[in-house]
């Protein structure tokens, strides 16, 4: 009998130092930032001492032109920067799935972007967009073409980002689109060979929804931290132009340090939180249809034997 | 339904040679089986075939049509595969219909041709589900029906049954053994169980280390192997081989061994005179052997062990150090442990030259 309980009470004895780290890293800090987003707390006062304004905070953010206006950045950088990356990170794994010589050299060369520190990849942009020792004005001016201003202008600060972001990013949709495809039937490309498809339809009917599951997942993961994003476009822009590539982050990041407003800057936090839980529900729920499917055909096969 | 030739046909990978120049014809509507132990290159020429691999040398005609830089879908063929290669996303009737939608057949075109095969194969209850939802050999009918839908000059079948257990084995062979009298199409199965073969092919080509070792219908190659591989791999339970030398003795052939002096017939003894060796490999058939003595030349093996496999039994026996094979009517059970005189049909004795292996 006591030693049933014992091993019984074994596995949570295991769980119990995780179980505390999470509780202290991670839960901890968040109920102190959900706490704090119904404070007006200046960074001079202690969190005690800190005015208790309910949900002002967070119906003040709504009415806040320019928390608006970062939000509709971080919306528009994080779906423009996905969709790209989506494209060219399955396009490629598409293209570079066949043995060729050099082909493991050639992966490994695509994935080293996603290896380098972001706050390198922010200052390594910065000198190539520099305008005018930056590399590609200097490409244009040998050519003959106008200067751009890739930086001080905000249409095409944004778009500098999302260049720098999707030359760092894609890769990851890459290496997880390569090892999807990789890990497809071949007998079932090789039947649709046989079936008449072209290369092209082989990829439309069979291969993309073969990798559906995979991409789907990736999707969302990438969405996730594109909601993130902040060391890049800290070094490119620091928001601007104006508020042309401030993302939500970047503006948590400077209420609080600049405006000093740390409850505002929490229920900021708590927005996107929230945005994020959304899709990582969403990714959650997916996941869980998708087992359901699998048991439902399992059972129903091994019914009809 | 082309006539297939292969001319001088050849497979390497790398500076590895898995298959040698070959000929081979496979004549119009018929059942070609391409049998061998595993890693003999019968796939591979399948898979040649089908444009699934290139060839090394040599081409491969339709007729008089060269086909080897034709893709795949130019080729005219289906092909069942034997891990079936169903479209896991696609539910039974999109997996049929496959290659007629990509064909831009009419939808009343695809959904005639699916029921039809669908209702022969006895899957037409199954075609709204996944490939997941099914049993293998469901998977398997619906593998026959995909490539059936498809009225295809040839159909490939690569091991088609090797995934299915015993028992649904022996009913798939069955159904397919009717198909391939129904249906008027060149057909090119590969296995490597010589019952398949045997029981479907019209023409079997037996192979083994890259090289075809013979070809013919099935009797021809259970009657006469040209060589000790191809009397060993037909014939089920396998051929005995023990070893002999040949001498003479008052006008007759005799072959002596450990434990046996067999008389052989007159056309064969004629046809020993002019071998260059005197050692050599006697075959014999399980079913060579017979209980009552008087239909042939004695032999006396020990028993060892008899296995009772219902109307018959297979009997392992000892001759000399040679373990020997004897198949009986189960009607007179002998005991393990004996050592019994059996009669050898001394017409079906085969001998093989011992350095060679090839048939005297």
């Amino acid at each position: 009998m006591q030693t049933a309980n014992v091993n019984r009470l074994t596995p949570y004895l295991f769980l119990a130092p995780a179980a505390v780290i999470m509780a202290v890293a991670l839960l901890y800090p968040i109920g102190y930032m959900v706490y704090a987003s119904f404070l007006d707390w200046n960074p001079s006062q202690r969190i005690g001492e800190a005015e208790f304004v309910g949900l002002r905070n967070y119906i003040n953010l709504l009415g806040d032109a320019s928390f608006r206006e970062s939000f509709w950045v971080t919306m528009k950088f994080a779906m423009v920067v996905v969709s790209l990356e989506m494209f060219l990170g399955v396009g490629l794994a598409l293209l570079l799935d066949r043995n060729i010589r050099g082909m493991s050299v050639l992966r490994t060369l695509f994935i080293l972007p996603m290896m380098i520190a972001p706050i390198v990849v922010g200052l390594m942009w910065r000198y190539m967009y520099h305008p005018t020792v930056g590399i590609f004005n200097r490409t244009l001016k040998s050519m003959g073409f106008d200067p751009i201003p890739w930086l001080s202008d905000g249409n095409w600060a944004f778009a500098s980002v999302v260049i720098a972001d999707v030359w760092q990013w894609t890769p990851f949709i890459f290496i997880l689109s390569l090892a999807a495809l990789q890990s497809l039937p071949q007998s079932a490309m090789e039947a649709a060979k046989i079936d008449g498809a072209t290369g092209w339809q082989q990829i439309i009917h069979i291969k993309l929804p073969l990798m559906m599951p995979v991409l789907i997942v990736t999707l969302l993961l990438r969405l996730i931290d594109a909601f993130k994003v902040l060391e890049v476009i800290l070094v490119l822009t620091n928001g601007g132009p104006g508020l042309s590539t401030e993302i939500l982050s970047l503006r948590i990041s400077r209420t609080a340090s600049e405006f000093r407003e740390l409850g505002e800057a929490a229920a900021m936090s708590n927005y996107l939180l929230i945005l994020l839980m959304i899709l990582t529900f969403a990714m959650f729920l997916y996941n869980k249809a998708v087992e359901l499917r699998a048991a439902r055909l399992r059972k129903a096969a091994e019914e009809d034997l | 339904m082309p006539k297939i030739v292969f001319d001088k046909v050849s497979k390497s990978y790398g500076s590895v040679e898995v298959l040698p120049p070959f000929d081979l014809t496979l004549e119009d509507s018929e059942f070609t089986v391409l049998v061998g132990p595993s890693g003999c290159g019968k796939s591979t020429t399948l898979r040649m075939l089908a444009g699934l691999e290139t060839l090394s040398g040599g081409e491969i005609y339709f007729d008089d049509r060269p086909i080897s830089k034709l893709d795949p879908k130019d080729r005219d063929l289906a092909m069942v595969f034997q891990d079936y290669a169903l479209y896991p996303h696609m539910n039974i009737a999109k997996n049929m219909s496959f290659a007629l939608r990509l064909a831009k057949a009419s939808k009343s075109e695809i959904e005639e041709k699916v029921t039809r095969v669908a209702t022969m194969l006895n899957i037409a209850h199954l075609l709204d589900r996944k490939p997941a939802e099914l049993s293998g050999g469901q998977r398997q009918r619906v593998a026959m029906g995909r490539a059936l839908v498809r009225d295809a000059g040839t159909f490939l079948f690569d091991e088609p049954l090797s995934n299915l257990d015993a028992k649904l084995r022996g009913k798939m062979r069955a159904e397919l053994a009717e198909m391939r009298d129904t249906i008027d199409k060149n057909m090119v199965y590969v296995t490597h169980d010589q019952v398949e073969a045997m029981t479907l092919g019209d023409r079997i080509v037996v192979m083994s280390d890259g090289l075809i070792q013979q070809q013919g219908t099935p009797e021809e190659l259970f009657k006469s192997p040209v060589n000790k591989f191809v009397a060993g791999f037909i014939g089920s339970p396998t051929m005995n081989f023990i070893d002999g030398a040949l001498t003479e003795e008052k006008g007759v052939t005799w072959v002596r061994g450990d434990g046996f002096m067999l008389p052989l017939d007159a056309d064969l003894g004629k046809r020993l005179q002019s071998a260059a060796s005197k050692d050599v490999t006697v075959g014999i058939r399980p079913s060579s052997f017979v209980t009552d003595t008087d239909r042939g030349a004695a032999i006396e093996l020990k028993v060892v062990v008899a296995e009772y496999l219902g109307a018959q039994s297979v009997l392992v026996t000892r001759c000399g150090d040679a373990d020997v094979l004897v198949e009986t009517q189960s009607t007179s059970p002998i005991r393990a442990g004996t050592i019994q005189t059996f009669g050898v049909l001394t017409d079906e004795i085969m001998i093989f030259d011992k350095a060679s292996g090839l048939r005297l």
